[in-house]
This record gives C-alpha cells, structure tokens and sequence, in this order.
C-alpha cells in the first residue's frame, strides 16, 4: 500500500490570523476570547477591564456601583419562553448580580432594521416592560437609530445597567478559594435548544422553553442567608463548560465537577442527542454557578432553592489547588478528563 | 432516556472492567474505526478504565477527517459561486482545504447552509426554484441510504436544480488497507455499529478470515465498547478470528437490504482518495448513470480540480492508527481547534480534536 | 461516523409509495420527523435508530434487555470468580459456518 505522500507545508491560514470577523468570533469560546485579549484588552487597558468580569466594579463618590453592558444579535426575535427584549433586560440584571450588586437602572440602545414591523417591535417593548419590572428594575434611557435593510438582523438591542453593592463581600473570581463548592442553580441547556427548536433546518417540535430569568432575587436570597459569596458567574453562550473555565482561567485555580450531578432535562438531553450537541456547551440564559465556602454549600443551595429561579440548585463540585488553571469533569463511568471551551460555537454533527 | 441512558452506567462499567482485567492476559492491540466510537471513548474515558496491556487505537472513522483536501476545495469553489447554496451537515463547515473552510467562503458572502438530513436540501431545492442546491453528501454507509434517497427524490420531482457534491466512503477496503499494510500492529477490530446496521456482518466474515483477525460489531455508548473491547480480548485469548455482534439490539446479521437496495440504485463502487492515506481502489461510492445529471463536480465544472496534502499534518498516520495524537510535534501547538492542520484535528470526531478538547490529566500532555 | 439515537415512533404517515412513509420520532420529548422507508415493519410504539432523519432499523427490545441482563449478570457472577457462562445471555455469536461456507 502506497505511504501518504509527503509534499511539503501547505497548511491552511490559521485562523487566529484570518484577516475577517467570523460568526465563531461570537460564539463565547476561544475564539472570542482570543478577540477580547488581541484586540480589546490591549487597546483600553485598566484595572477594571483587566479583572475580566461579567461587570466592572467601580468607587463612586464612596458607593460601590456595578456597571456592564451587552448586546442581543439573537435570531429568530422571538423564540420559545422569551425574545430578544426579555433576554436583553434579564442578560444585564444578571451581570449586575453576578458582581453581587442590586441592579437599579438599564439604558437600551435599539439598532432597528428597515422594513421591521412596528408590532414586532412593540412586542419586544412590552416584553421588556414586564421583565424589568419582575427584576425591579427601570429603564431610564435610551437611543434608536435606523439601518437600511439587509443591514441588520431586524433587531438588535445594546443594553447597560448600573447596580449598588450594599455588603461588604468581594464577588469576583479572584475571591474562590481552594475548597469552595460550585452550586450550579438549575438544569442546563433549556435556552440554546429552546432556539434551535426554531431555528431552520434543524427544527424541531418540543415543549422546551427557554430558561431566561432574573437571577438578582437568587442572589438576594444567599446574601438574606448570610451565605459569604466568594463569586458568582451567569451561564451564558458557551455553556456551563465554558462559565467553569473562565472562572478557572481568571482565577488560576483547578475546577472538579461531576457530569452525573449536572441536571439535564429528558427533552433537552434528547434534543441534543439528536443533534450531536453536548449539553454542557448550549447556552443559557437563566442559570448560574455559585462559588461559596465548603461548610456553606448546604446552606447555599437551600437559599438558592427558595427562589423559583433556581429551584433546581445542587451542588455540582468543588474548587481545588491553586495553579496551573484547569476544569476536570468525572465522567458518568467514574473516568476524569480535562474540559475547556471551543474554538467557535458548537455544530450539530453526523458521526 | 430509554435505551440510551441505561448503556452509560457507573456500576456496570466498573463491572464490565474488572473483566476485562481478568480476561486480558497478553497485551493486545486493538482498532476502532468509528468517529462515534473515537468520540464516546474520549469523552466518557473508556480507555482510563481499560488494563494497561491493551492498545486502543482509532482508525480512519471519520467521514470528514479522510475527505480528501481537494474535495474540500471543490465545495468552498462552488459555495462561492453565484445564484449557489451549498447545504451540509455541520461537521464539513470548518474543515480547511488549501484556500479557506466553508465557514470563510460564508464570511465572504457565500450562501453556506447546515442541514440537519439530505432531505432537508431537496426541499429547499423544491421551494426555492431560482437557488442552485448543493449537497455536500458525506458519510460512511450509515449515510449513504439517507444521501441515496436524497438523489431518489431529487430525481422523482424532476428538479434541475439540486445536486450533489458525492464523498461517500466504506469501511471494509479501510480496514484491509490498514491490516495489509507493513507497518500494521492491529490485532482486531471493533466494527462500527450503525454502519452494520446497513449493511449487515457478511462483508467482515473474508476479512476476519483472511487476516485471522476478530471482529466485534460494536456501539457507541460506554457499556457497548466496553463489551465490545471484552468480547473482542476474549477471541484473541482464545485464539479465535470471528466476526461477533456485540450491538444486537440495533443491528442485525443481513443489516437492512432495503437501504442497500436504493444505495445500489443511486451509488456504485469505485476508488476513493482518503485524505492522509492516499487512493484505495473500491472504497467509495459514485453517482450511476440514471443519476450522474445531479452530480456536483461535473455541474459546475470542479471535477478536474487537484490538489497536493499537508506535509506537517501527520493525520495519515493517526488516521491509520500508527500515531497518537500527543505523538504529534503539531499537536496542541501549532495545531489546534482554533487554527488546525489537518481534518483530525477540525472535525469532532477527528482522533486529535477529541483528544484535545477531552484531554486527559496527563501532565504530559501538551496544554 | 454514526450519530444515530434510539426513538419512539408517537404516529406514522403513509405517503403515495412506501419510500415516503415518515413518521413522528420521539427523543426523549424532542419530536423530529424521520422518513420511516427503510424501516416498513415499524409500527407506533416501536423504538427505532435513527441517523440525519432516516430510521435505520428498528430496536429489537428483547436483545436489549438480554444486553442488560448480560451486564447485570457480570456483577454476580464476578462475585463468584467464574467466567459467564454460554447459556445463551450476551449477544449472539453471529460466527462463519464452520467446514464449508464461504
């Protein structure tokens, strides 16, 4: 049998150097971050920003406030369980939360694309009318601009939110401590295959519904509980894999978490099964992980389950040594692997 | 989930290991030719519950990994063209050929589309008269009766605007190019399930024979490898060569001679170039005559289209099982998911992909 | 090369010729179309394997439970110290006829 012939290197560009934006530049792994780090970090460098967290956590006049922002490209506008408005408001409540503050005001900037229907977006309007004021939120201001059509996906919406920290507690990962338990608040999964239930070509009919939720009434009640919050982290794009290895990367601390104590859904196991997607990669819009002190996991996850938001809250792992930065996940069959983030988003395969 | 959860046990697994550690006496070394298989052993760590003295190793199983380069740069050369959409499963949309991966030809313009089944591409050839479609037909013969009837149906509807890009592989000539050649240590095979499901245990029966080598139709879950590397340790122990069936609640001994039928009415044998190893005579399948008017490569003018392989990429040798991926100097350095050599390392099922993603806690291992 | 995952079929569709039968496929509460042509004994109810929306063969439940015995079996009779016996549980040695044959 012939040997492979050897020609020389004739390797594709890698594409770390490709010289155009593709759509796995938004897909929350490696290729994002390598974004962030090549093109954003460098160019607005400061101590906030480095801290690399959902929010920045700034000194104002003696107050501590959280400030973030975030944009919503979601397609289709309206999806099962929630649209790009209720998503939006909740993404930014969360992000405040997530640094442990209680979030006051949003700002919404809309990007409408000609040809829109106004009803669509008086739609997405009142949605987001209803979740703020299931957060207790306000939104306070605003801009629209207009963008010719096939400019824009209809809709996208450009949120921030300012928030108040009124404990003394430093959520942030850079408070984990060896020893911490990870408690994640519910079943992973929901949003992404609410979406790709409706999404073309790969439809499918189900009863999933997306998991989008304000998370700040969880977060009000491990603070109610005294629970000493070392840091908090909203699983978003990437998945729960990816919210773990973020913290693990920030942090520089191994990570340990058990896949049978992970809670999937039947239908959204199935939908990813059918697929080919692994479920610790879809994205969520309504859960988070809790990082907290060991002797305060009981008491954490009875808080978190007391909001309806996170009745499903359990324990999923533990934080261990400092140094090399590493998440280690023991399988169903008792065997470890390393987990880490994709490159891009993650595509439904056939073998 | 019901007959899927159930062959992902703990207790089972434990069970199923210390047999195996009972059984294997002499070490052994032994292939699976599956993608599925490859990614299921990876990311549940089959082989950390495996006796050191077996040597699983992963095969040319994955339909991506050995799509050969050029066929890549056919598919991104017609995705670019105008009035073209270019539908296929996910798995073909970032695997690179020499100038760029479906993902770039999208990020220029091009209309690049996932499809979940073929089927899905011919509607949108029925409901889209003014679109060309295009089929990137992949797979193995777990695919070629979903892509024949594609064509079945293209055909039927009498549309003149939907073709396919053909890539289809199988796994016998395969697995007779690894056992044939010089540098071979396999010893036995695990045969992939779902490919047996079509086409049944005859075809492996000469193969075993000839080679005196065992092999064991096996699934996909981790107590269906498991079993499947058991019932395969205890022929080599015993000195038997037979093709046994570990997956028999999915497959039978004559497969499905239904699919098989309309496989023969659209496909026939001919060679096949595998990317990494070079061209094996009788390992594909090519449009026949009633239905060569759908065939890509001649619709839009691609089919003399040539190009050489990497030289830095080893996935030849990995696909052949004569590499593990930590072995490669590339690997986790110059090539990664983020900016790969070769399909092994793009494609989910590629053995250097799932080793990377899934790595082990080997602090060899590069990070 | 060979994502396909087991099913329930909830209801079938009969189209103009057998090769256009579909039917309604349950993954664990997902719902997905899958063309039922290759499999023309399935019926409502029955599991079946299905690969990019085609169902390949139909699970054969028996062989499944025999499968599970086999595994649960291998506890006791580890605890024994003895090799499974050949009484017939584990899947079936689909071995070339002996003497003659091919």
């Amino acid at each position: 049998m012939k040997k492979p012939e050897v020609q020389g290197p004739v390797c594709p560009a890698p594409l770390s150097d490709h010289p155009n934006i593709l759509l796995a530049h938004g897909g929350g792994g490696r290729l994002t971050h390598g974004l962030i780090e090549r093109v954003f970090l460098p160019a607005f460098s400061n101590p906030m920003l480095e801290a690399r967290h959902d929010g920045a956590v700034l000194d104002v006049g003696g107050a501590r406030l959280a400030f973030t922002t975030d944009s919503y490209v979601v397609s289709p506008l309206f999806f099962p369980g929630g649209d790009i408005g209720s998503l939006a408001v909740h993404g930014t409540v969360n992000d405040l939360a997530m640094c442990g503050a209680r979030p006051l005001h949003l700002s919404a900037a809309f990007i409408l694309e000609e040809g829109l229907p106004v009803a669509d977006l008086s739609r997405v309007v009142a949605s987001m009318k209803a979740a703020a004021q299931r957060a207790g939120v306000s939104l306070v201001t605003g801009d629209t601009k207009v963008v010719g059509r096939g400019k824009g996906d209809g809709l996208f919406i450009t949120t921030s939110g300012i928030g108040l920290i009124e404990h003394d507690l430093v959520v942030a990962p850079s408070s984990v401590r060896p020893g911490d338990a990870i408690v994640l608040s519910g079943d992973v999964g929901r949003h992404g295959m609410a979406v790709m239930a409706v999404r073309e070509g790969l439809s499918f009919e189900s009863s999933i519904e997306s998991d989008s939720a304000p998370l700040n009434g969880v977060v009000d009640a491990l603070l109610a509980a005294k629970v000493e919050i070392h840091a908090l982290r909203d699983l978003t794009r990437g998945g729960l894999a990816t919210c773990l290895v973020e913290i693990a990367e920030s942090r520089g601390v191994r990570l340990d978490f058990d896949e049978a104590a992970v809670p999937v859904r039947e239908d959204v196991l199935g939908a990813c099964e059918m697929l080919g997607l692994d479920p610790f990669y879809v994205a969520n819009e309504g859960r988070c992980a809790a990082f907290v002190p060991g002797s305060q996991a009981e008491a954490a996850v009875a808080a978190m389950r007391s909001r309806p938001e996170a009745a499903g809250a359990t324990v999923i792992g533990r934080v261990g040594p400092e140094g090399r930065p590493s998440v280690v996940l023991r399988s169903r069959i008792g065997a470890s692997r390393i987990v880490d983030m994709l490159s891009g988003e993650q595509l439904p395969r056939i073998c | 989930m019901k007959y899927l959860s159930e062959y992902r046990d703990a207790d089972a697994a434990r069970r199923l290991a210390e047999a195996l550690a009972d059984a294997a006496v002499r070490p052994w070394t032994i292939m699976e030719i599956c993608g599925g298989q490859t990614h299921a052993i990876i990311k549940y760590g089959v082989d950390e519950l495996l006796p050191k003295s077996l040597t699983l190793v992963h095969g040319p199983g994955c339909p991506v990994c050995v799509t050969p380069v050029e066929l890549i740069d056919k598919a991104v050369a017609i995705a670019g063209m105008p009035g073209v959409t270019l539908t296929s499963f996910g798995d073909m949309l970032r695997v690179p050929g020499t100038r760029g991966d479906l993902f770039s030809v999208r990020a220029a313009g091009g209309d690049v589309r996932i499809v979940y089944s073929p089927l899905d591409a011919v509607k949108l050839a029925k409901e889209n008269p003014s679109l060309q479609v295009v089929f990137f037909a992949i797979g193995f013969e777990t695919t070629a009766p979903a892509n024949a009837m594609a064509a079945h149906q293209a055909r039927a509807l009498g549309l003149d605007n939907f073709s396919m890009l053909v890539s289809q592989v199988l796994v016998p000539p395969a697995m007779e190019a690894v056992l044939s050649s010089p540098s071979n240590r396999v010893q036995a095979f695990l045969a992939a399930g779902h490919v047996c499901a079509v086409m049944g245990l005859a075809e492996y029966e000469p193969l075993a024979a000839r080679f005196k080598v065992p092999i064991v139709v096996t699934g996909f879950e981790p107590l269906d490898i498991l079993q499947g590397i058991l019932m395969t340790v205890r022929q080599l122990e015993e000195g038997r060569a037979q093709v046994e069936n570990q997956y028999s609640r999915s497959v039978r001994r004559e497969g499905n001679p239904g699919a098989r039928e309309l496989i023969r009415e659209v496909f026939k044998v001919v060679p096949r170039k595998w990317r990494g190893i070079g061209a094996i005579p009788a390992s594909g399948l090519g449009l026949t005559e009633p239905y060569r008017r759908f065939d890509a490569e001649h619709r839009f003018g691609v089919a003399e289209l040539s190009v050489e392989e990497s030289g830095e990429c080893l996935s030849g040798l990995i696909l052949q099982g004569l590499k593990k991926p930590p072995e490669c100097p590339a690997f986790g350095a110059a090539c990664t998911p983020e900016h790969p050599l070769g399909a092994t390392m793009v494609s989910s099922e590629g053995a250097c992909a799932a080793y990377h993603r899934y790595r082990r806690l080997d602090p060899r291992s590069p990070s | 090369m060979c994502l396909a995952v087991p099913g329930r079929i909830l209801s079938i569709q009969e189209g103009s010729d057998p090769l256009a039968r579909t039917g309604r496929v349950s993954f664990g509460g997902a719902v997905k179309e899958a063309c039922l042509a290759y499999v023309p004994e399935a019926k409502v109810g029955d599991y079946v394997i299905v690969h990019v929306g085609f169902a390949l063969s139909v699970l054969d439940e028996e062989e499944a439970a025999r499968t599970l015995e086999y595994f649960r079996q291998l506890g006791e009779i580890a605890a024994k110290e003895e090799k499974p016996s050949d009484n017939g549980i584990g899947p079936h040695d689909y071995s070339p006829p002996r003497g003659g044959g091919e």
